[in-house]
């Protein structure tokens, strides 16, 4: 084809521009589709332990993007050992394996969250959430008062777990899905993975747990804390002898 | 340079569009050149010395790259350059660089800690930091706390107890401090006289028929936890209310009787959920050890 024919035709001049320029990702990154050592191997007992999220903590999620707290917060600890100090251990491929799109950012006005869980109450996170300054009295950080306010939508929550399923996350719809689920995650886990439950299961824990200290709705900070909560502590580190991850690279 | 010039020196591509629109081939600048050919020698060597490029389901190595580093457990192991090796190398040098002195700490106790000034100066020092990063966020900078959210630690009043062991049982498995509502079960009156009760307790009040009646409903409800001389118990966690200091009802010794009477009742009404989380696996128990011993410190001062 002749360079002119090309620069003429503005829709060949296109296409042509697309396949160029995506080579560069393609060579970066369709490779590690097919090394064994992307993702690391996280099981104790045979057991995966990083899971995908409940419901309730996929709309925790889904708050999280809507909002923007990633312009704020990365989630992704690097492995040096002043991170490690900071933020705990670095953070593993394996950890945000169920996570469409990540979030490792390299945005860090507030502190890294990929190890927040349980750093602080679910008390504590309502109040700083609602507002930063009654906590940290120099934060910067907004006042996200309508999560309180606000009740949580969920009727579409089977819709977004399937969602997730067409890009490979293991949420379960039919007997044979939900008995992998069990033999990969233990039968606790699988239970909560199943979409036909989704919404029982998403009341169930807000109801139960009650993040937002309030027991007469479930609103979206139930959602928000309880997404917060479980950010890193699905691998427990005890279990793996140091320097097993590094294996991995 | 002025248009003509140009048109004169410089070649054009040899397109032309509507007749004359025609378009200069500038050259690049040598130098310029010169930067993309090394980039290209550098991306090359590169390959060789580094991990690199996909084969199959695994990548090549790099040559003369290893790493070597010993870990936790002892285990020497020698592998190409990763970011992770590298990670491990640097918290191994670090380990062998602090590994007498915190072995130093691992045997003294804390009375020995608190004697030799160095140990002591050091040991503020880490736990100052780790403070800063973990719980300052709620007990706030320097401990303070916030009134009716998270206790002071600068005071030496202890809702769970004050010593060393008491302390580290605090922060390593956390704290749930929890009283029950009472709004259903006392009605407001009763509330009421139970406030008056318990503001007597640390200053006098002068209402003795209320007192009295006040007592009888704290003896039943509230003794078994509070005890009955109100003096609390670290075993729960159950607040003091003999001493001035309140850490749930913020009470304030500027307030008028009435407004702390009221504090006080909407604590016997709300009742108390609050909960401080635990860090043991987030600290090694030297860390723990250090944070014990700062806390400590910081309560005793006055
Ligand atoms: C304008 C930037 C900004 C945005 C947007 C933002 N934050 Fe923050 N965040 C901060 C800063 C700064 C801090 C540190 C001070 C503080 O604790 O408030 C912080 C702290 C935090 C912490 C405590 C972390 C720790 O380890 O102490 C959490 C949790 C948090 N933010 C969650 C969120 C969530 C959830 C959102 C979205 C709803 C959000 N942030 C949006 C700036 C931001
Ligand atoms: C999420 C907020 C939060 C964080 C973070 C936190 N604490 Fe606490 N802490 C509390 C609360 C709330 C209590 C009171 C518990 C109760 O009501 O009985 C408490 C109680 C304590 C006590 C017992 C006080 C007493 O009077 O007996 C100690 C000691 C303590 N914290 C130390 C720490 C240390 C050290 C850290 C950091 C490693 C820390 N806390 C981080 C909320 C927090
Ligand atoms: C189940 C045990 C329990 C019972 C019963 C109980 N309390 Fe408490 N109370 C607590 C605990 C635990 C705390 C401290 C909570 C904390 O620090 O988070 C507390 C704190 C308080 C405080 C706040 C003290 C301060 O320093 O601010 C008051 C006031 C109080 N109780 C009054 C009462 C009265 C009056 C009754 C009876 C009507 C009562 N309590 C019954 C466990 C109990």
């Amino acid at each position: 084809m002749k360079h002119e024919t090309i620069e003429t035709h503005a829709g060949i001049l296109i296409v042509l521009t697309l396949i160029v320029i995506s080579i560069g990702g393609l060579v970066e990154i369709l490779p590690l589709y097919f090394i064994d050592d992307t993702v690391e191997e996280v099981k104790v007992d045979g057991i995966e332990s990083v899971r995908p999220y409940t419901p309730l903590e996929l709309r925790g999620r889904d708050l999280y993007q809507r909002e923007g707290c990633y312009t704020c917060h990365s989630q992704m600890i690097r492995p040096f050992r002043d991170e490690k100090l900071r933020y705990g251990h670095y953070s593993l491929a394996a950890e945000s394996k169920y996570d469409h799109p990540f979030q490792w950012g390299s945005k860090r006005t507030g502190p890294d969250l990929a190890r927040v869980g349980g750093k602080y109450s679910n008390e504590w996170h309502v109040q700083h959430l609602v507002n930063p300054r009654s906590t940290v009295k120099e934060s910067i950080m907004p006042n996200y008062g309508w999560f309180l306010e606000n009740p949580l939508q969920f009727n579409d929550i089977a819709d977004r777990m399937r969602a997730l399923k067409l890009v490979g996350v293991p949420y379960s719809e039919t007997q044979a899905e939900y008995e992998l689920n069990i033999k990969n995650f233990g039968k606790e886990v699988a239970n909560q993975l199943d979409i036909t439950q989704a919404e029982a299961n998403l009341i169930e824990q807000a109801v139960s747990k009650n993040y937002d200290g309030y027991i007469a709705e479930i609103t979206e900070m139930d959602a928000m804390v309880a997404y917060l909560q479980v950010l890193g502590t699905m691998v427990d580190f005890k279990q793996f002898d140091d320097g097993y991850f590094a294996t991995f690279r | 340079m002025s248009k003509e010039k140009k048109s004169q020196t410089v070649q054009t591509t040899g397109h032309a569009w509507d007749g004359d629109i025609q378009e200069f081939n500038n050259p690049l600048p040598t130098w310029w050149i010169w930067g993309f050919y090394i980039t290209v020698v550098f991306a090359i060597v590169y390959w060789f010395l580094y991990p690199a490029w996909p084969v199959g389901d695994s990548y090549t190595k790099g040559m003369g790259n290893t790493v070597e580093y010993t870990t936790k457990e002892g285990e020497v192991v020698v592998t190409h350059w990763t970011t992770r090796a590298l990670y491990q190398k640097e918290m191994q040098a670090a380990r062998e660089q602090q590994a007498v002195q915190l072995a130093k700490y691992s045997k003294l106790s804390f009375d020995e800690i608190k004697k030799d000034d160095a140990m002591r100066a050091y040991a503020i020092s880490v736990a100052k930091v780790l403070f800063a990063d973990n719980c300052a966020a709620c007990h706030q900078p320097g401990g303070a706390g916030l009134i009716s959210m998270y206790p002071s630690l600068v005071d030496d009043d202890w809702i769970w107890g004050s010593d060393y062991k008491q302390i580290e049982t605090s922060i390593r498995s956390g704290r749930k401090g929890v009283m029950p509502s009472f709004s259903k079960t006392l009605n407001e009156k009763q509330i009421d006289d139970v406030a008056y009760y318990v503001l007597n307790y640390s200053s006098k009040q002068n209402d003795f028929a209320r007192v009295k009646n006040g007592k009888e409903i704290f003896n039943t409800n509230c003794a078994a936890c509070h005890t009955q001389k109100g003096i609390g118990n670290i075993q729960l966690g159950a607040a003091n209310l003999t001493d001035k200091i309140w850490t749930v009802a913020g009470i304030t010794a500027k307030m008028k009787d009435k407004d702390k009477i009221n504090s006080i009742k909407q604590v016997i009404k709300n009742g108390i959920a609050r909960e401080m989380p635990g860090w043991e696996n987030r600290f090694s128990d030297l860390e723990i050890k250090m944070l014990t011993f700062y806390v400590n410190e910081l309560g005793s001062k006055q």
